[in-house]
């Protein structure tokens, strides 16, 4: 009796293991295989090897080709201001489309789900005679406001979101209190909505570094404004044989700063405030 | 402070919030909006506060106009019944906020807050987050964030409404008695009878966006000035029923099929001038009499104290209270006799009173 219910109480665990494996098998070979000449299977052959590391101190395609480090600080640029740019903008817009009645709210509500779930592909030659004939072609900063834009419509739509669920009472008691909108928008609202913002971070910081092809299309081979992707697939030239010992070191290399902040936000992400009402509207 | 409320309406496009309300407010009065869900009571109430703009009409503080006066400048304290605390910030710092927004000096806020904590009976919860609190504590809070800045007038949104029947009692009590110590003049919202008729100074009886009554509660009870009003108000609710009512040998008679009530003259009188009417009369004014008209007792119903009987006469009901040693049963026979020196009298059509109008 007692033992059939310790299966049963265990059996998600071990549902969740299992579909967890695959995954955790990957990353384990990609940590392998990174300090390996060679391997079989998981196991590496011959001896252990820093020499796949080699690209932090040298970069691999010869002189001309930005070392590791300036990539590793192009992408942590464009995924910072695309959190910062994407988090604040959203917020606000998400607030004014959730709170104020102005006209237009309607038509600007549904154009951002419709660019939500516009194909992004689709718009890359044109965005690129944009972006030319601002001259922002091949710089950060073009890249940068590009993937913006991409992010921005599911940004502002999950804050709206969020703001909706925030009650209007809490925000009348506080203009009672003598406090001015913005006041209330930043002393209340946003304290609340922490978690959801911080959700909104990761996702926007994640989608930064990660980015492939808006960087790709909009900067030069591996040029001086390359990211890391666009980096990684660098290895994978036409000519030469794919040195998979290099591409899984710089592909955990980019893995590195997003678990540290996983590890260092979920918290934040889990600690959802219990709201003050009870049963209230 | 004195609050006056001229013509004020509320729309929405079409949808009407509140039309013409026109209210004076005396300074330390406790008036209490009543009526029932949609009929405008929190719209009013938010006009007053500086949230919605009035469509219409003129809200006064002590004379001077404040329609366009900004809710914080409004010098008012504020209750609702979802609570609406701050869920990221401990009491003490719930309390607080409307100090911290007025730049008072560290020192001072924290010694305020405790005092006003301490009033509240939640002085030991000062470093506690809402969500860890029970209602009646949450309540608590709300109440002391909205007489921390010592306001000129409060406001009550049905504040009691989420909390247990117990609870309900005392705070009711506690509020109307820190009200009458402070003598803050306040407005307070329900759509609970029993609690505007135990506070109020005045009620204002609210239906469908328009002001019914507005008058102390003993005057609504005993003199409804329409027919929703005597029915709104009183628990359980007022007997309405069907009557002729005519004048033979001077004597006014109230007729319906098997009821035959003699009424004194003076509210005969104005009844027999349009003969056909509603007649209104309390299950409190209905009572067992041996002498009286007789009906089947139709149903029962145990208050604790006393029993609702609803008894048949003819094809009509009426309720009344009993006492329950009567051990009164559906389907016995008893006799009813009425004081009509308290039956109400209304137009069919206009359903306003014909006796306070
Ligand atoms: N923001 C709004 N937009 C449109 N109509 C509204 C708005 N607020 C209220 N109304 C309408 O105005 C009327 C009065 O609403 P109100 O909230 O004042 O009722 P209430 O008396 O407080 O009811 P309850 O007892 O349920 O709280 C209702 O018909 C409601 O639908
Ligand atoms: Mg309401």
């Amino acid at each position: 009796m007692a033992l059939r219910k310790r299966i049963w109480s265990s059996a998600p665990y071990l549902l969740l293991v299992i579909s967890v494996v695959p995954i955790m098998v990957g990353y384990l070979w990609l940590l392998i295989n990174s300090f390996s000449t060679r391997t079989e299977g998981l196991l590496p052959v011959g001896e252990l090897t820093l020499n796949n590391w080699s690209f932090l101190l040298e970069t691999p395609f010869g002189r001309g080709y930005p070392s590791i480090w300036r990539v590793t600080l192009n992408t942590f640029l464009i995924a910072s201001f695309m959190t910062i740019t994407v988090v604040l903008v959203s917020s606000l817009a998400g607030y004014a489309l959730s709170r104020l009645n102005f006209p237009g709210r309607r038509q600007f509500l549904s154009l951002t789900l419709i660019l939500h779930a516009f194909p992004s592909v689709t718009l890359l030659i044109g965005i690129f005679f944009v972006l030319r004939t601002l001259s922002l072609y091949n710089t950060l900063i073009g890249v940068g406001l590009v993937m913006v834009g991409f992010e921005m419509p599911f940004g502002i739509w999950l804050m709206k979101g969020f703001f909706d669920n925030v009650s209007w009472d809490m925000e009348r008691a506080a203009l009672i209190d003598g406090a001015s909108r913005l006041q209330v928008w930043w002393q209340i609202i946003i304290p609340t909505l922490k978690p959801g913002i911080a959700a909104l971070a990761i996702f926007a910081f994640v989608s930064g570094w990660n980015a492939w092809l808006v960087p790709k299309t909009f900067t030069i081979g591996a040029g001086k404004q390359a990211t890391l992707s666009v980096y990684l697939q660098n290895f994978q030239g036409d000519t030469v044989a794919v040195d998979w010992g290099t591409v899984t070191a710089v592909g955990l290399f980019q893995l590195i700063p997003v678990a540290l902040f996983f590890i260092f936000t979920q918290d934040l992400l889990l600690s959802i405030y219990a709201g003050g009402a009870k049963g209230g509207s | 402070m004195k609050v006056k409320l001229e013509n004020l309406s509320k729309r929405w496009g079409k949808v009407v919030g509140v039309e013409g309300i026109n209210l004076d407010i005396n300074d330390g009065e406790f008036v209490v909006f009543l009526g029932p869900s949609g009929c405008g009571k929190t719209t009013t109430l938010l006009m007053v506060a500086g949230i919605y703009k009035p469509s219409g009409g003129i809200i006064r503080f002590d004379g001077r106009v404040v329609n366009e006066v900004g809710p914080k400048d409004r010098n008012i304290g504020m209750v609702f019944q979802s609570y609406a605390l701050y869920p990221h910030m401990t009491v003490m710092q719930n309390i607080s906020y409307p100090l911290r927004l007025m730049k008072t000096p560290k020192s001072e806020m924290i010694e305020r807050s405790q005092r006003v904590a301490d009033m509240m009976g939640i002085g030991e919860l000062m470093d506690r987050r809402p969500a860890f609190l029970s209602g009646g504590q949450q309540q608590r809070v709300a109440l002391g964030r909205a007489l921390v800045k010592e306001p000129e007038l409060l406001l009550f949104d049905e504040p009691l409404s989420n909390l247990d029947a117990r609870l309900r009692l005392s705070m009711r009590s506690e509020i109307k008695r820190l009200q009458i110590d402070l003598g803050i003049t306040s407005i307070y919202v329900t759509h609970d009878q029993v609690e505007a008729m135990t506070m109020a100074d005045r009620i204002a009886v609210m239906k469908d966006g328009q002001l019914h009554a507005y008058d102390t509660p003993t005057e609504v009870y005993d003199r409804p000035r329409t027919l929703f009003i005597a029915r709104f108000v009183g628990n359980p609710p007022m007997n309405i029923t069907e009557v002729d009512v005519s004048q033979t040998n001077g004597a006014y008679h109230a007729s319906s099929e098997g009821l035959e009530l003699v009424i004194p003259a003076d509210r005969g009188e104005k009844a027999a001038a349009k003969g056909s009417v509603m007649m209104g009369i309390r299950p409190e004014d209905i009572m067992i009499d041996s002498e009286g008209i007789p009906g089947e007792v139709f149903g029962v119903e145990p208050l604790g104290r006393d029993h609702l009987i609803d008894v048949k006469i003819g094809d009509i009901h009426y309720y009344l209270l009993v006492d329950p040693s009567l051990n009164l049963k559906s389907g016995d026979r008893v006799k009813l006799g009425f004081n009509t020196k308290k039956c109400q009298f209304f137009d069919k059509k206009t359903e306003r009173s014909l006796l306070w109008n």
